[in-house]
């Protein structure tokens, strides 16, 4: 299949490169940037007129439950994305290779987004015995992690990240200490205070990140945080980075957005995990984000059914849906940070790409035909009917937001295209 | 960031659903004083019925045990010549998997006029009143650790019959405020009708996380907490709170904490004391204080059903 993409404003974070200029992409690469090829006919021709025309975006946190792929993998074409990081929370949790091999299968057989799948750290994540890690790598999971479920034994933790060393594995670790955080809701502070509900303090994040941050520098691994949500742990990453550990970092796009104000009356859907703090925290992730101590912005994709959520608050399972969000709050984050669109989408493709050492989230000639195409100039009402995944639970319904995507490419195949 | 909706109020900003007492406007607590002070004469009547709500339908929730509070509502609700029907949620439906939701739906399918809703997590009656017809008024009877509105408005009631001015006041609120929905709700009914000084007293593993931003002054000691002041409310101890690393133990609680003649006569000579009941007597109250002079809890229970009958016949329309 060749496709042109023409007259869009090409914007590719990895090289700089930012200028209109049409894209060529034969056998799922690209083959040219501006000049069109000698001898070229289109399969496929884009009209990218007033769009920008960027690497396809890398989601480094998406959770997929077992019979939700097809809709998932449809959510993230529609939301520009083209690779995706899943949590091994999954059901089986993802610690053996052949539950890897087939999630990976499965997926491929849709020829939609990439699907680079997180295996578990710790057998059935209950954080007692290793997985078997270098089976799951050779299975092709691209780093391990504990999902949602934090290992209670530190002697385990240091053997999980000396044997993941030993192999240059990476290990994804979410800081939340389980005792401090025991059965909270929200954010410690005046609002969980008022609203009567059980908090998460801080120094859940913070005590468990201090000792993260520790064991990674005694053994030497790539540790890549996720999910940082307070303004102290985006503080210790800085210093950690700025001592030469390897460290990356990633935060959600709703907690560069939302404060726990914003839980309101009770609002379920701002039930997430970590819970949304203040805005202290989030003038704190935004300034991490844009001085680069965190590396990527992440959808932390969590559908859930209608069920889950319209409970009380704290009975509430935690967690948004957001590939189809994820673009359009990159551009709305630019636009209230006042950095450059470039700057923004580095951090959704390329330094996205970089943190988890993902061949993706760039768009030169020769590399992996992955492309977004959208308009930064037209908005969008952010409704339930809208939504392409199995969850309807965003934070951000009746929103406008701007960002529409156009189209979208995955390995030189059609994965996305608006309705006209 | 988007605005959210008063759900308490409807677009003339008269009482639709009775949720918190945050946010109520002093008019409307004005009003529900004022309109209880009335239903007192009824209470002591001999015949204590009157025929506000005849035939409206009043369904008592009680996702959480409470046959106390249940109680008065119900009582309240009969007084007014309601149809009540209780329904110990806790013990029945919800347990065999129907969500709160289902439940409403299908007592709303029985033309119900009014809930009474208990539950054990805050915010459930947010919930409940979101979801409800137009004509379905949700009264909170208690949710988690948020607030018990009516036992605020029956506070600020009790206090108002022996104290007249509040803007003259200074109020302790002592124990497990991190806890208490009875807390919450004094806080903000005190506040609202303009008493200068609220203070809490607790340890700090009973106080919650900057309790100060509600407009109270933080006490750790009891002693100094309860100089000068004018009314004393006593929080119940859970027994559960015992256990655990919240307190060592309800004796070494009591010898900090409990209010015993000696440290009430830290407080002002005529002080009042307040408690939501049920008491722990020798946890967080003396014998001595429960049944002393300065003592009101027996008449906050009796008032407290005049209270509740204000508020349902104001959120049914049925005064002025």
């Amino acid at each position: 299949m060749k496709i042109a993409i023409r007259k869009g404003r090409v914007i590719d974070p990895a090289s700089n490169f930012d200028a209109q200029a049409d894209v060529f992409i034969a056998a799922s690469k690209i083959v040219a940037v501006g000049e069109q090829p000698a001898d070229w006919h289109s399969n496929r021709d884009i009209n990218a007129e007033g769009c920008i025309v960027a690497p396809g975006l890398v989601d480094l946190a998406v959770h997929v439950k077992r019979g939700t792929l097809a809709t998932e993998l449809a959510a993230a074409a529609a939301g520009g994305v083209t690779s995706m990081v899943c949590s091994p929370d999954t059901d089986p949790v993802l610690d053996e290779p052949g539950l890897v091999d087939m999630l990976r299968l499965r997926a491929q057989s849709f020829h939609g987004t990439h699907l680079y799948p997180l295996g578990a750290l710790t057998k059935s994540l209950a954080g007692v015995q290793l997985a078997e890690i270098s089976k799951l790598a050779q299975a092709g999971c691209v780093g391990f992690s504990q999902a949602d479920r934090a290992v209670l034994d530190t002697q385990v933790l240091l053997r999980a990240m000396q044997y993941a060393a030993t192999f240059d594995y990476s290990v994804w670790l979410q800081p939340e200490d389980l005792h401090l955080a025991n059965n909270g809701v929200a954010h410690e502070g005046e609002v969980a205070s008022r609203l009567g509900l059980a908090g998460i303090p801080s120094s859940a994040e913070i005590i468990a990140l201090a000792t993260h941050i520790e064991l990674a520098r005694v053994t030497a691994v790539h540790l890549h945080v996720c999910r940082v949500s307070t303004a102290e742990g985006v503080a210790l990453i800085r210093a950690a980075k700025s001592s030469g550990l390897k460290i990356t970092a990633d935060v959600a796009i709703n907690h560069l957005h939302l404060i726990d104000l914003d839980i309101g009356n009770y609002d379920s859907n701002y039930r997430l995990s970590p819970p949304l703090r203040s805005s202290r925290d989030r003038d704190g992730l935004r300034a991490g984000v844009i001085d680069g101590t965190i590396d990527a912005i992440v959808s932390d994709h969590t559908p859930r059914q209608d069920d889950a959520k319209q409970v009380p608050f704290g009975e509430a399972a935690p967690g948004a849906t957001g590939l189809e969000t994820l673009l359009s709050l990159t551009l709305r984050f630019a636009e209230s940070a006042r950095i450059p669109i470039h700057d923004a989408l580095a951090r959704v493709t390329h330094h996205a790409a970089q943190a988890a050492k993902l061949d993706a989230g760039r768009l030169a000639v020769d590399s992996v035909a992955d492309v977004c195409v959208f308009d930064p100039g037209a908005y969008r009402l952010i409704n339930k009917a809208g939504f392409k995944s199995a969850g309807k639970n965003s934070p951000f319904l009746g929103y406008e937001l701007p960002g529409v995507v156009r189209a979208t490419v995955t390995a030189g195949h059609l994965a996305f295209e608006a309705a006209a | 960031m988007l605005s959210k909706k008063n759900l308490q109020l409807n677009e003339n900003g008269d009482l639709r659903h009775l949720l918190a007492i945050e946010g109520l406007p002093k008019r409307i607590i004005e009003r529900i004083l004022d309109t209880a002070e009335s239903f007192v004469g009824v209470n002591e009547r001999e015949v204590k019925v009157v025929p506000l709500l005849r035939g409206k339908s009043i369904f008592n929730i009680f996702f959480e045990n409470s046959t106390r509070t249940r109680t008065t509502f119900e009582i309240a609700a009969k007084r007014l010549s309601a149809d009540v029907v209780n329904l110990d949620v806790a013990r029945s439906s919800t347990n065999k998997g129907e969500t709160i939701l289902d439940t409403i739906a299908n007592l709303t399918a029985m033309h119900a006029d009014m809930f009474v809703v208990r539950h054990a997590e805050s915010g459930a009656p947010y919930l409940i009143a979101q979801h409800a017809a137009p004509h379905v008024h949700v009264v909170n009877a208690g949710d988690g650790r948020h607030e018990h509105p009516t036992q605020g408005l029956l506070d600020v009631f009790t206090i108002r019959k022996y104290k007249k001015d509040f803007t003259r006041l200074t109020v302790a609120i002592v124990g497990d405020v991190l806890h208490s929905r009875v807390a919450r709700s004094q806080i903000h009914a005190l506040t609202t009708l303009g008493v200068p000084e609220v203070r809490v007293i607790g340890p700090r593993t009973l106080l919650p996380a900057d309790i100060e931003r509600l407009g109270v002054r933080v006490f750790t000691s009891l002693e100094e907490g309860l100089k000068g002041v004018d009314v004393v409310t006593m929080l119940r101890l859970q027994n559960e709170r015992m256990t655990g690393a919240l307190l060592p133990s309800a004796s070494e609680y009591f010898s900090r904490y409990g209010l015993t003649p000696q440290k009430l006569a830290l407080a002002k000579p005529d002080a009042i004391v307040l408690h939501p009941g049920p008491m722990n007597r020798g946890v967080e109250i003396d014998s001595a204080v429960a049944d002393g002079k300065q003592a009101v809890i027996l008449p906050q229970v009796t008032y407290g059903i005049a209270v509740r009958m204000a508020v349902m016949a104001i959120l049914s329309g049925s005064t002025r």
